[in-house]
Formats: structure tokens, sequence, C-alpha cells
């Protein structure tokens, strides 16, 4: 999230578009409805299906699933058309005025440099275009054809609400409804906010329907502003956690970036992430990389990280290409993966394809579960009859399931969608002889550095000089390593203006990442979190809720990264000369010396407004980009593209160009594009859901949660099951070209048969929750049915858009 | 009155009401005490914590037995909202208001266990034959798998066979450790939850 | 505190009258369920069963998200989910938290034969004390909204306590407590009364004209209290009765018992006619009509 749940409160205009939040996310819903209820907020829904988020909604639009691109692309062309937007904002702080490269181009549906073999493109073209003092060239009166001002423009007209109406089945009036009640927001002192989830990640198009969103939000100044802002609800209590610390296939902590193997010089790595200003006079908060860098391998690899061997830079493992969990699949499919760990995680239940996956664990030579319930995929050997029809004894997986602490049994902090830190107390000892992961992880790691330094082995450097000062190696405990993420000082750290102040003594936690240092005097395991456990304590177990200005900044309630910044690019929400665009909700200003307010300014403390920084200071441009640049896989705009089932099979906005009907620069392995299906044979649209009663494949085992929602379901439409001879409560089959499930058949009329390009097409719903474990009735995994391909640029696999059949049983 | 059945009640109303008229005019030889039901946090040890479902991240008050006195054995028995908590202000919605019954659930994993090639049951082992299996496996898969140099000579240190998918509830240190060890090894198939 | 007060007003199959020389210390408590800000999430359900220790049986799905379907002696209240499509064509998921509704007037006490099995409390709350309970059923006799249940393992009748427990120690409903919109508020009758007039404002300026409380008289008020939509059809959430009442044949039952008088036969008569109006319909009420169907169905006690 930009901003937090309480700040939601704050919104004049809720859209809730790819996510249901009522359901999903209800204690952080209830924002929405005090907005509702306090601040004559309107609320709208944009849904293939009429949710609970829906049910208290103002305004209600159904949407064909995956058309979310045309959608919003048809708003931002009202927004254009009707010049509703919030001009000053527009003008200082976003790149509308910049001018982009004459070899840039569009057509069909592709953008230059794509290469229809490799399915990639050469995004080279996809750039400003620079002056000679080698900043970027602009026009502040926009009239320069290339203006993203104008090619924006440009890409968007063909975006029409006839557009809308027949690609996304959207009834017109609705949609121009919701353009005018966003377009409401575009003064100064009205915002609207977004929120969104998985119904927007969960598609081969995914990351650019959350830009085109973000877009809509900064042409409406509704970015960095108390009640405004892009916010995406995680699904799971640490997945902000886990993803700042950067445990997937190609970062680092602090979203720094593993090196490609091409990468092999030092100075070389760094020099490409810390980039330079593309405007005078801007921040670009990158170039402060390499201190993060050397901070990080200083945590990791302490005293064998030195100048000399740049840190420890080999002991990286390096990348010749993504090894997302769709590849590692792969992978595993052909038999190239031996061992395979999952901690607190369910891929049987969870990834794309469950046969594939079957196949997939059944070539594994060891499978570790660390877990503190019994999931399926620990026994994806075991047969549950047509729930998991396998047999054992062909299955030579050594399986080892490790029992795990849960949240009430150990401390520790997680971070909220909100960026929050919060730390929570151990308040019980767990069952049976159950471990905490840090002393599975700690167990592992002492055991294999030990086998290295008696026997050694391949290069063992790393994992033997390994930093591991923890008072019982083998136990290291949650404040160890929060103070370790944090950093410390581990020499004086002297004042860069005045180099005879010492800033923080030798041995002191730091107070924040300004205090980081690239030639190895600091470490810091993770630099966005530097600042949460400081010389003044552990700032995550915080209690103080006091909020002074009542619009819900308690800025000493736990700690927020980065810097305890509630509202990231808060510096937005005033006008260039520093004074609040809405005073009733100010977040931060400049009083004339410094900035400050109820939140941390998220700029340069005494930068004086008239110099003409920008409030985007991680961007090197110093404001928010429309032109994504080279940003992107598929684009720099966004550009709607059919999910990779489509009931279509053409895209409507490029129905002569078969290669621009799906995302051009979408990876998908051969085998699983054997396994897509045709509407032929699959004529049904299906999307995938969590519901309220339960969360994901965990409650299942949650007697309460069961009695709530007992028994596996669908959902489908009145029409559609009176086609199919159906009533509520029979059995049905649902297929895809992958497999079947059976279920229970919820008829509703909150899905109803939408007119796409002149053709009926029906939505089926498909909740998630049932699996072969647990104390709900047993059921079938609805991965099952789901498709192998993921989003070009985040490889979130499409569950929210595919092909099936449903028959009655 | 408690062991009077109502099919014995009611046939015995309808055959003689002599007896009955009385108690159900009102009279009874019992007191009608009016006592609401003991409050059961009255001094329960209460423990902050955060809900582990979504990152709404609620506040949650575990309540435990016992005062936390030496011979005394805590047991969570009732989990309800925080108050103060500036986001869910003592709410919780159906997943975090049950949570009791996921601390206690019956899939509760007991003891380290392990499942031979084509074996169809678990086998309980000890912490350390668990440690001491994977460690060798994870071991020697890298030593025969490790991939320092590509043909053409770059360093990459890498260990492409075996893979992790890490927890979405653990916590930050929990994270943090477990990224350390994972890319000292040199693993690269490293995912989280946030994909899916 | 006067919000803790649990000073007995009133109870069953009693003749001496209760304490009463601080009834005027008391405050009249209510809970206030707004269907417009309900999302039907059924945290209120799991925080029921799990602060008062009930566990309902794990059901199966019969084509709605009604679950469990009905109230029972281990499920004190239930979400009806109701799909309406207004006369604009619009849908509207009408979900109603469906439970005791602690009336003023409360048909059970009035129809209970089992001295102090039920009671209202000065504060409002009527509850239901197992131990004088002889599973007669009655109670769902003189219920208007068909609440109470027996249970098959003790032959006892159940409801909603308002969590008397906790407001005997001033603390609020689990339900209210963990709702997570707000939608279940609780406070003094008069503060809620305020807030629904508050949420009917603002209700009519997004288009319901017949917004509206549902506070029946018929039953003298009640003290579980909703915010309607459509207060002017209330039968569109699930039956929820339009003119709820005491029947007559109740109010004669304690009318006649009050002055110890009554003749054998006529108990006779009306116990008699109170079981036949548990197991077969009640007053042929069209709101009732659901209400008698599930009745129809009841097996248990």
């Amino acid at each position: 999230m930009t901003n937090h749940w309480v700040d939601i409160k704050n919104a004049d205009v809720v859209l809730i578009m790819g996510g249901n939040a009522a359901e999903a996310h209800p204690c952080g819903f209830k924002w929405v409805v005090e907005a509702k209820a306090h601040n004559k907020a309107r609320l709208i829904v944009v849904d293939p299906r009429f949710t609970r988020s829906a049910s208290v909604a103002d305004l209600y639009v159904p949407i064909r699933p995956g058309t979310d691109i045309v959608f919003l692309g048809g708003v931002i062309n009202y927004l254009l058309s009707n010049d509703a937007i919030q001009h000053e904002y527009v003008n200082n702080y976003t790149d509308l005025s910049f001018i982009v490269r004459e070899d840039y181009a569009f057509a069909d549906g592709l953008y230059s440099g794509y290469d229809a073999d490799k399915h990639k493109y050469d995004r080279s073209t996809w750039d400003y275009e620079r002056g000679p003092d080698g900043f970027v060239k602009s026009d502040p009166t926009l009239q320069h054809p290339r203006t993203v001002f104008n090619l924006m423009k440009q890409h968007y007209a063909r975006y029409t609400p006839d557009m809308v109406a027949s690609a996304c089945g959207s009834p017109q009036d609705k949609f121009l409804e919701v353009c005018k009640l966003l377009a409401s927001t575009s003064t100064p002192t009205r915002a609207a906010t977004i929120m969104y989830a998985l119904g927007w990640t969960q598609h081969s198009v995914g990351s650019q329907m959350i830009r085109t969103g973000a877009m809509v939000q900064l042409l409406l100044g509704n970015i960095g502003v108390a009640g405004g802002g892009m916010n995406a609800l995680r699904g799971h209590s640490n997945i902000q956690g886990l993803t700042d610390l950067g445990l997937l296939s190609n970062l680092l902590p602090g979203y720094m970036t593993l090196p490609s193997q091409a990468e092999q010089d030092y100075a070389a790595y760094i020099a490409a992430r810390a980039l330079k200003p593309l405007r005078p006079n801007q921040m670009s908060y990158w170039q402060n990389y390499n201190r993060f860098f050397v901070s990080l391998m200083k945590s990791w690899w302490g005293a064998a990280a030195t100048a000399d061997n740049h840190w420890g830079y080999d002991y990286l493992p390096k990348l010749d290409k993504s090894y997302d969990m769709l590849q590692t699949f792969e992978m595993m499919t052909e038999g190239k993966v031996n061992g395979y760990l999952c901690q607190g995680f369910n891929p049987l239940a969870a990834a794309p394809n469950k046969a594939q996956m079957t196949a997939a664990l059944s070539k594994l030579k060891f499978l570790v579960i660390m877990d503190p319930l019994a999931t399926e995929t620990s026994e994806f050997w075991r047969n549950f009859g047509e729930h998991n029809d396998v047999d054992a004894a062909l299955i030579e997986t050594e399986v080892f399931r490790l029992p795990t602490t849960c949240f009430a049994e150990e401390d520790g902090a997680m971070v909220s969608s909100a960026r929050w830190l919060q730390w929570h107390w151990k308040g019980v000892e767990p069952p049976g002889e159950s471990k905490s992961d840090i002393s599975i992880m700690a167990g592992l790691y002492t055991r294999i550095r030990r086998l290295y330094e008696t026997d050694g082995g391949a290069v063992p450097e790393p994992v033997v000089k390994l930093s591991w000062p923890y008072a019982r190696p083998a136990e290291p405990t949650p404040e160890e390593l929060a103070r370790e993420y944090n950093g410390k000082a581990l020499a004086d750290v002297f004042d860069p203006k005045d180099p005879t102040k010492v800033l923080r003594k030798a041995g002191e936690q730091l107070a924040g990442f300004g205090e980081l240092r690239e030639d190895g005097s600091t470490s810091s395991g993770c630099w966005i979190y530097c600042g949460a456990w400081t010389e003044a304590g552990n700032l995550m177990a915080r209690r103080d809720n006091s909020d002074p200005t009542g619009i819900g900044q308690s800025r000493n309630w736990a700690w927020s990264w980065p810097a305890n910044r509630r509202v990231m690019y808060n510096r937005a929400s005033c006008d260039p000369a520093g004074k609040p665009f809405n005073p009733a909700r100010s977040l931060v200003s400049w009083n004339g010396k410094a900035w400050g307010g109820v939140d941390v300014p998220d700029f340069k403390a005494d930068e004086d407004p008239a110099g003409g920084m920008g409030p985007f200071i991680m961007n090197p441009e110093g404001v928010a980009r429309f032109f994504a640049r080279g940003g992107m896989a598929e684009g720099p705009f966004p550009e709607h593209y059919e999910p990779f089932e489509s009931p279509l099979g053409y895209n409507p906005l490029h129905p002569k160009e078969p290669r621009s009907t799906q995302n051009p620069a979408a990876r998908i392995f051969k085998r699983d594009r054997e396994a897509l299906g045709k509407v032929d044979a699959f004529p049904h649209v299906a999307t995938t859901y969590r519901l309220t009663e339960h969360f994901h494949y965990w409650t299942k085992h949650v007697r309460l949660n069961a009695v709530m929602q007992p028994e596996q379901f669908v959902e489908i439409g009145e029409v559609l099951a009176k086609d199919l001879g159906v009533k509520a409560g029979d059995r049905v089959r649902v297929s895809s070209n992958r497999g079947f499930i059976k279920a229970v058949a919820v008829v509703t009329k909150r899905i109803k048969p939408m007119t796409i390009e002149g053709k009926t097409v029906h939505t089926v719903g498909i909740p998630i929750h049932w699996g072969f474990k647990g104390v709900a009735k047993p059921g079938f995994l609805a991965n099952t049915l789901t498709p192998v391909v993921g989003d070009a640029n985040s490889q979130t696999p499409e569950f929210k858009a595919f092909l099936v059949k449903v028959e009655r049983i | 009155m408690a062991e009077v059945t109502r099919r014995e009640f009611l046939k015995f109303t309808g055959a003689s009401l002599a007896g009955s008229s009385l108690v159900l005019l009102g009279f009874t030889p019992e007191t009608a005490l009016a006592e609401v039901r003991q409050f059961k946090l009255a001094r329960a040890t209460e423990t902050r914590n955060t809900c582990p479902y979504c990152s709404v991240a609620c506040g949650v008050l575990m309540y435990g037995t016992g005062d936390r006195a030496k011979n005394a054995k805590s047991a969570i028995f009732h989990i309800e909202g925080d108050p103060d908590h500036p986001v869910n202000r003592g709410t919780l919605c159906p997943k975090g208001a049950s949570l009791i019954d996921f601390l206690h659930s019956d899939s509760r994993l007991q003891y380290p266990e392990y499942r031979a090639p084509r074996s169809a049951e678990w086998q309980r082992i000890s912490w350390d034959e668990a440690f001491d299996k994977i460690a060798g496996l994870m071991k020697k898969d890298r030593d025969q798998n490790f991939v320092a140099k590509t043909a053409d000579g770059l360093t990459v240190n890498r260990w492409l066979t075996t893979g992790m998918l890490a927890a979405s509830a653990s916590s930050n240190e929990t994270g943090y450790i477990t990224h350390k060890v994972m890319r000292s090894l040199g693993v690269l198939s490293f995912d989280n939850q946030a994909r899916v | 505190m006067a919000l803790q007060s649990l000073d007995i007003k009133q109870r069953s199959a009693t003749t001496t009258s209760p304490p009463g020389v601080r009834a005027e210390a008391t405050v009249e408590l209510a809970k206030l369920i707004d269907t417009t800000k309900c999302i039907g999430c059924k945290a209120c359900q799991t925080a029921c069963m799990e602060w008062n220790d009930l566990r309902d049986e794990v059901g199966d799905c019969n084509g709605t998200y009604d679950n469990p379907r009905d109230l029972t002696a281990e499920s004190w209240t239930v979400m009806r989910f109701a799909e309406y499509e207004n006369p604009k064509g619009d849908l509207e998921w009408l979900i109603r938290k469906d439970g005791c509704m602690h009336c003023a007037d409360p048909g059970c006490l009035k129809a209970c034969p089992s001295p102090g099995a039920i009671v209202q409390y000065a504060n409002g709350i009527v509850d239901f004390h197992e131990e004088h309970c002889i599973g007669c059923g009655y109670c769902i006799a003189g219920c208007p909204f068909d609440v109470p249940r027996i249970s098959k393992k003790d032959n006892k009748a159940y409801k909603c306590t308002l969590c008397s427990d906790r407001v005997a120690v001033g603390l609020e409903p689990a339900c209210v407590k963990t709702c997570p919109t707000g939608a279940i508020t609780f406070g003094t009758k008069q503060q809620m009364q305020h807030d629904a007039a508050e949420r009917v404002v603002d209700l009519k300026s997004r288009g319901f004209e017949n917004a509206g409380l549902y506070d029946p008289a018929g039953v003298g008020g009640t003290h579980v209290m909703y915010v309607l939509h459509h207060a002017d059809q209330p039968g569109l959430y699930n039956g929820l009765p339009e003119r709820p009442h005491v029947s007559a044949m109740v109010r004669l039952w304690k009318g006649a018992a009050k002055p110890l008088a009554l003749g054998g036969l006529l108990v006779a008569a009306l116990a008699g006619w109170l079981n036949y109006v548990r197991v077969g319909p009640k007053e042929a009420d069209a709101d009732d009509e659901r209400a008698a169907e599930r009745a129809k169905e009841r097996t248990d006690g």
C-alpha cells in the first residue's frame, strides 16, 4: 500500500477492483465503511461477481475476467477527453511533458523492438529523448507530438465507451458513472483510493492492470495524498515482509537485485543500479545503492566481506534467467531438481495445474516440509480417492515433515500491507516437539557448515564464512536477528558535512538508512528496515495509538518502513510551493526552512521547493511515469491482451493481429501451452477466489471455519444453471483441459451472463479453500483446473481468467 | 425439575394436573436464582499478538491459563481483538475470531516424521535424525551439482538442483535468516507466496 | 456502573416480584445491527461460538451461503442471505444477522412454565437459565421471531444471551466486539436509536428512501434493533416479521396464571395447544410462514 488501512477513511471515492476487500480483508474494509459513514464517500466495485464488497457499494459494475485494462484505459480516455485531470499535479509531478524517442512506435498491439520468436522485446527505443546536457527533453506546453501526454492520449483514444461495453461487457451507463465519480476527485480537495489484490496480479497482464490503475490515480492527483494512493492488499500476514526481505529468485533484501551472470564486474553492477538523475536537481535516491549493498554484505559475511573481495560479491549466485516458481516447477517436471524445501507453503494446493505439480514432486529425491499443519503437499504421495488419486508405491520421493511453531508460540515482527512492522509476543509453548522455523534453519545450517568444515566440498567459502554471531548458534533469537537486519555501526560513523563529528559510535544500532556507509563501517541486513531497532530500542513494539490530527496518522504505533513514513510520496500532497493541496487533510508541508507534519516527509528534509526537486525521489526523473520506459516487459503503456484461455480467441482491439491476442512478452513453456484449452471444448470463463469464512488452505483445518463454510462449491448464474438443468445444491463437474473438480452448485443472481463482442459469455466462480486434509468436508484442490502461465513481469500465474466446462453430474 | 423430560412433562400434564399445576403456576421448592455465567477471563494472562492470516495484521489478545509462575503450564483458551490496535480496534473477521481452533487444530504436527520412498506411511523420527539426514542430502546434492563457473569462465556460484519456497506467515526474523542461509548456499530457485 | 447492572426485571413463572429498589439506577442497553453495513462475513457467528464454547456440526453446502443453515442450540446467531432485485433492476444482497431480539415484552418468558428458567434483566437482556429449563419448548411457541432451540444433547432450550457474562463486567457482547465493519454496535438504547437516525439520513442520501429502524412496538420494542434499507418491507430480509407480537394465547396464559386460580382443565388445554403450535403452524401471519416451515421440519426435543 502506498497509504495505509486507517487512511482509507479519508477517501471521497473508493474503487475496489481486482480485489474483494470486504471478503478477504474485512477488518481493513471497515475503513471503507467508515469513509462512507462519516466522509460521505462513494464506493465503486468493479468485479465479475457481485461480491460481499459489492453488497455495500454505491455502484457495482460487472466486468469480464481479464479485461481490466480495457476498462481502466477507457477511464483514462474519459479523463483526458473531458480534461478531468489535476493539472498542477500532473504538470509538475509526472513525465507528462517529457519527449519520447522518435524511434519508439506502437502498431497492431505491438511496440517497437519485438522479437516474435523469443516472445521478447528489445526495449531500448522505449525511452525519453535526451538533450545536449544529458537530461531528458520536455515541452511544458505539451504541444510537441511526442510528449508523453500526446502519445498517451493517442494510445487510449481507442479505448472508447463502446469498446469497454463490447470487450468488458460492462454496461455503458454504469461505466460512465464510474468515470464521473473518479473524475470528481481531480480537484485538489477530493481524493480517491484504489484497492486491489490478486484479482489484478493473477493475470498474464496483471502488472499492467495495476499500472493502468496507477495512471488513473496520477491523472487525478491522487498519489501521495491522504485518502488516495494505490493500495495493494497483500494476502498473507507477512508476505509484505518476505518480499521486502527479498525472498524471491532474483531479489536481495530491500528491493536490491541479484546480479546476472553477465555482471562479473562489481563496479558495473553497482553503477547499473545507482541511477544518476535524469533531470536537474533530482534526488534519485537509488544513487545510494552501494551503501545499502555493502551494509547487507557486511551483515551476511561480516569480517569476510572486505573491500578487496568486493564485499563478497563473488559469493552471491549469479542469474542466467529467472528461477521463479513456475520455472522451478518446469525444471522439476523435467527431473532437473533433486531437493525441495517448503517452509509454511503448500504448493500442491497453491501452484497451478495440480496434476503436473504432483508429477513434478514425484520426480524429487527429497522434499522437506516445515509447517504447523498437515498440508496436502506433505502427503502428495498418499491416496485420498478421487481427491488425490496417486499410488504411493510408485513415488520415490523421500519426505521429511518438520512441525513448526505458529504465531502464538513465538516472538517476532510481521509487516502488514501498510508496511507496518509490528512485534508480537509468545503466549504459549508449541505442541509436541514443534520448533520455530528459525531453529530449523539454524539447525540445518550449522550442520551443513560443520560438514563443509570437516569434509570440504564444492566452494565452501560462502557457507563457512557466513557471519553467525548468535549467542546460541543453533537457536538464534528473534531479537538478535531483528537487531541484525536493522544494522549497526561497525566503526565510528562520521557526519559527511563535518568529518570530525561522530554520528554513531562503533557498536551502536543505526537510527536510519541515512547512516549507512559504503566503506564497510556499517551493517544492515535490510536497508529499508533500518530504523526499526535503534539505540532507542525495538520501535516495532511501540503501542502509542494517539492520532493528533484525527486523520488516522498514529505514527508512534509500531514502525513503518521506510523511515516510519506512513504515506509514500507524501511530498506530492503539497503544491509546488510546498503548501498542502488539501489543508483539511495535511500530511506534510514546507515551513520556509524545513519539511514537517504529521507524517515523515518523503523528501529531503531541508530542500527548498523552489529548487524544483520532484516528489518521486526513487525515480531518476524525480517525477512519476506514465511512460514506463523499459520498466515493463510488454510495453511502456499498458495495452489490453486477452487471457491465455480466452472466450474470444482474438483481441477485440486487434482482431486481425494474432501475435497480439495474448501478452506478446509472456513466457509460457511448451508443455503448458499444449495444456491450454479452447473455447469450443471449454465454453465457460472461470475465476478463482477466496471466501471470507476461510483463509487459503489453512482454515479447513479449523473447526469453527469449517462450520461456517463446510463444503466445496462453485458459483454459477441462474441463466447458466437453467441451461445446464442445475438447481442450487446439485453437484456439478467443472473441467478444464488439465483436470476436473466436483462441487456443489451455488446458483445465484450475483453472476450474470455477459454479452461480449455480441456473444454470450458465462462466468463460473471457483472458491479455492478445500482439499483432502482438514476438518472441512474433503474436496478437490481448485488448482487442478488452472493454467501454468504467468504475468510477463512477475510470473504470477493466471488464476483469475481461464476456460472450463460445467456439467451436471 | 431438570430430570423431567419434555415428553414426560407433556404426558404428565395430559394425564393429571394435580402435581404439576403448582409448578406451572409459579410455586417451586427451589429459589429461582438468576446468575450470569462466570466471566472467564477474570485472571487469565493476556498476551499481545498479531493475527497470522491476511495483511491487515489485526492486533489480537490471547488469554491463557496460569499466571506464568514456574509451575503453571499455560494454555491459550480464548483469543479476541486488541481494542488498542489502530486498524482493527478490537474487531476480528471470522478467521481471526476462530484462531483458537487453529491453535488447537487436530492437524497440528507434533514431531518430525519421515516418509521413505514408495512407502504409504509416516514414521516418527528424532530432530537429530531429521537434521542430519536433510543436511547430508543437501550437501551431497550441492557438492554434485554446484556450478562455480560457466563453460565460458563466468563465476556464477549457483546451485540449481535444490530449491525452496519460503513461508508467508513467518516472521521477518525467520525470513531474514532463511534468505541468509539459502543464498550463502547459492540457491536461486527461491520464492515465496507473493506470487500466489 | 449502571451498564453492568443485571438486576432482575422479571422471571418466568414466578409470582414473587424481584427487588425493585435499584430499578431506576440502570440503563436500558441495546444492540444495533446495521444491515446496510453488514457484509455477511459471519465473524459474529464464530465469535459467538468461540466465546460461548459452542461448536456446531460441520454441515454441508445446500447451494447457498447460509451455514449453519438455521439457528440451533449451538448456533445462537446465523446470517441469512437474500438476493433481491430492486425495481430499478439493480441487485441487492440483503444479509441479516438473525438471533434473539431481546424483546422488552418477551413472549418466551411469558410462555415459560418453569420458574426462573427465563429472566429479563433491568438492562433489557432476556437470558435463559438452562439449569431451570424443563425442555417443554413453550418458549419457542411464545417467540414471535422463532429463535429458541432445544438441544438434542440435554433437552434444554438455548439462545443468544447477549453475552450477559460479558455485559455483567462492563464489556460488549462478543459479536459486537468482533464485527469488522461496525455493522453491530452496542450501547444504551437511546444512543442506538440516535445512531440509527444518523444512518437513516445517510442512507436516504444514497437513494434508500424507505431506510429506517426496526424496533417493533408489538413486542414492546427490542433490545436488538436493525437498520434496514427497506424498513417498509422487513420481509425482504429473509422473512423478518412485519408486525411481530406476543400471541394472544400466551397473554391469556400469563394473565390467568397470576391470580393462582387457574383450573386444571384449562392448563391441560393450554399445554396441549402450546404443544400443537410448536410442531404445527403458528398463527397464519404471512411473515411467519418461513418460520412455521422451519418449525414443522424440526424434530428435536
